[in-house]
């Protein structure tokens, strides 16, 4: 009897292991100095994975059948970043990830340079191999820690229309990018009228603290909240909500080929601080961002 | 009391010496990243800083050795963190301009803010052998036991500052601390250890 037991229970958990082990298909793995690279095939949809069955999070999908087309929500969110300033010609992008961005970017945007910092090596590999990601003469990648890049920009005086913050993941946030020294630096790249558009996940105590920082140096920003969070801060202020609607329906025909409806993410923007404004602010002194990510 | 000593500073320095390697990580990652060639860079200067400070402590034991001078090295150890704690990204910052390389810049970095307080603690430990070990016979098990507090001192270290004290402190304010601590331990084997 106990013997049957035991044979049903490994049935069962068969059973429930057998499906998930079939749809994701493993097609590929790039060793780097970082981590695996692992890319997975899951019916038409391709994803990069830093971490086995993709268990702590997609990196970045594709639909194969439908390439355009976003399949995660936060890059739509991030592309929301043009409602603040539809026209920029100068953007740089701190984590190429499958290079989804940089792709939809330089669709939308022809005549913009845009200049990729990427800090693994594997991951150009990966994007330019498995998820279509081409440079130019106008789309630029370069292999560097994204603070790094930023200091010597900065030494160079360059200037950037946006700049976006895509370096962070579920499992760690490099802090050095998330300091108020970091955000002054990038805030110096920024043109008069420029935007920072930050990708984070932290939905722990983390937010507070990183909501505090970007205040420290931006002031108002708004605040987009799903499963993610995406903050959109302006150098010279922020456009009002009708001045983003107002831009957003211009780029509705734009948008429509990534599958984005616009009107659902001019809804979400906001500049209700829901935060603790006495958290402390992060800096290269203190910048625990980690630790406190770990923390209810 | 005097043959405690040898091993609280040797505890100590361990504790000391993989805090301090843990935030030379963040001081240097603002200007040269983090990326694993840094954390190799500092790993780097430091084995070699200490494999120095090995041969020299031993050297030096050789030469009239006392308790008192152990705290002596102590205390040089802990003075020599305060060019870092003053002058850190200053000093961090010219050398990313001389050497834009984020590899050989944190090289030169942390041989720059790290090298000296690394090699005085790395006197240490064969300095302490020397004053502990009466003779030949007992001398492995003295020799056993130093290397257990020292690299117990450095777990105790790695674990506290990375879990714990990061999350509370400022990376000067810790170094702050570290350094009073040596600095009260040197003092306290200088006058404790003075009859040898």
């Amino acid at each position: 009897m106990k013997q049957l037991q035991r044979w049903l229970l490994c049935l069962a958990i068969a059973c429930a292991l057998a499906p998930a082990a079939n749809a994701q298909k493993l097609i590929h793995s790039e060793r780097s100095l970082y981590r695996e690279v692992l890319v997975y095939e899951d019916g038409p949809v391709r994803c990069m994975c830093f971490t086995r069955n993709c268990r702590i999070g997609r990196q970045t999908c594709m639909n194969m059948q439908a390439p355009n087309r976003f399949v995660m929500n936060y890059t739509k969110m991030m592309m929301a970043s043009l409602f603040m300033n539809p026209r920029p010609r100068s953007i740089l992008i701190i984590g190429l990830g499958g290079g989804t961005l940089p792709r939809a970017l330089s669709q939308v945007l022809p005549g913009a340079t845009i200049d990729v910092v990427e800090i693994d090596p594997a991951v150009v590999k990966v994007a330019e191999r498995f998820f279509a990601f081409h440079t130019s003469d106008k789309v630029r990648v370069e292999t560097a820690d994204g603070r790094v890049f930023v200091k010597r920009a900065q030494r160079e005086q360059r200037q950037y229309d946006l700049v976006m913050l895509d370096a962070f993941d579920h499992e760690y946030i490099p802090e050095h990018l998330l300091t108020r020294e970091f955000l002054e630096e990038v805030s110096s790249l920024l043109s008069p009228q420029g935007v920072l558009a930050a990708n984070t996940f932290s939905s722990s105590r983390l937010y507070d603290h990183e909501s505090t920082t970007y205040a420290a140096v931006f002031g108002t920003f708004y605040n987009l909240k799903r499963d993610n969070r995406v903050i959109l801060a302006g150098k010279g202020g922020l456009p009002s909500k009708q001045q983003i609607a107002a831009n957003a329906a211009g780029l509705e025909r734009a948008f429509a080929p990534f599958d984005i409806d616009v009107s659902n993410y001019v809804a979400m923007f906001s500049t209700r601080p829901d935060w603790d404004p006495q958290a402390r602010i992060l800096t290269d002194q203190y910048s625990p961002a980690n630790l406190l990510n770990l923390r209810e | 009391m005097p043959i405690l000593l040898p091993y609280l500073i040797a505890g100590w320095s361990g504790f000391f010496v993989m805090s301090v390697e843990l935030l030379g990580g963040r001081l240097l990652a603002p200007t040269f990243g983090s990326s694993i060639y840094v954390w190799g860079a500092i790993i780097t200067i430091f084995m070699l800083a200490l494999s120095l400070g090995y041969l020299a402590g031993g050297r030096w034991s050789t030469r009239a050795p006392s308790v008192r001078k152990l705290g002596a090295i102590l205390a040089v150890a802990a003075v020599s963190v305060i060019p870092t704690l003053l002058f850190g990204v200053v000093l961090l910052d010219a050398v990313a301009a001389q050497v834009p390389d984020p590899r050989f810049g944190s090289l030169l970095g942390s041989t720059i803010l790290f090298f000296v307080p690394t090699f005085f603690s790395g006197m240490i430990s064969p300095y302490a052998v020397r004053l502990l070990v009466e003779e030949r016979a007992t001398s492995g098990r003295h020799a056993g036991q130093l290397y257990f507090v020292s690299t117990f001192g450095s777990a105790a270290g790695t674990l506290l500052t990375s879990f714990y004290l990061v999350l509370y402190f400022e990376v000067n304010q810790i170094l702050g601390g570290l350094l009073a601590i040596s600095i009260a331990l040197g003092l306290v084997a200088w006058l404790g250890g003075g009859k040898r």
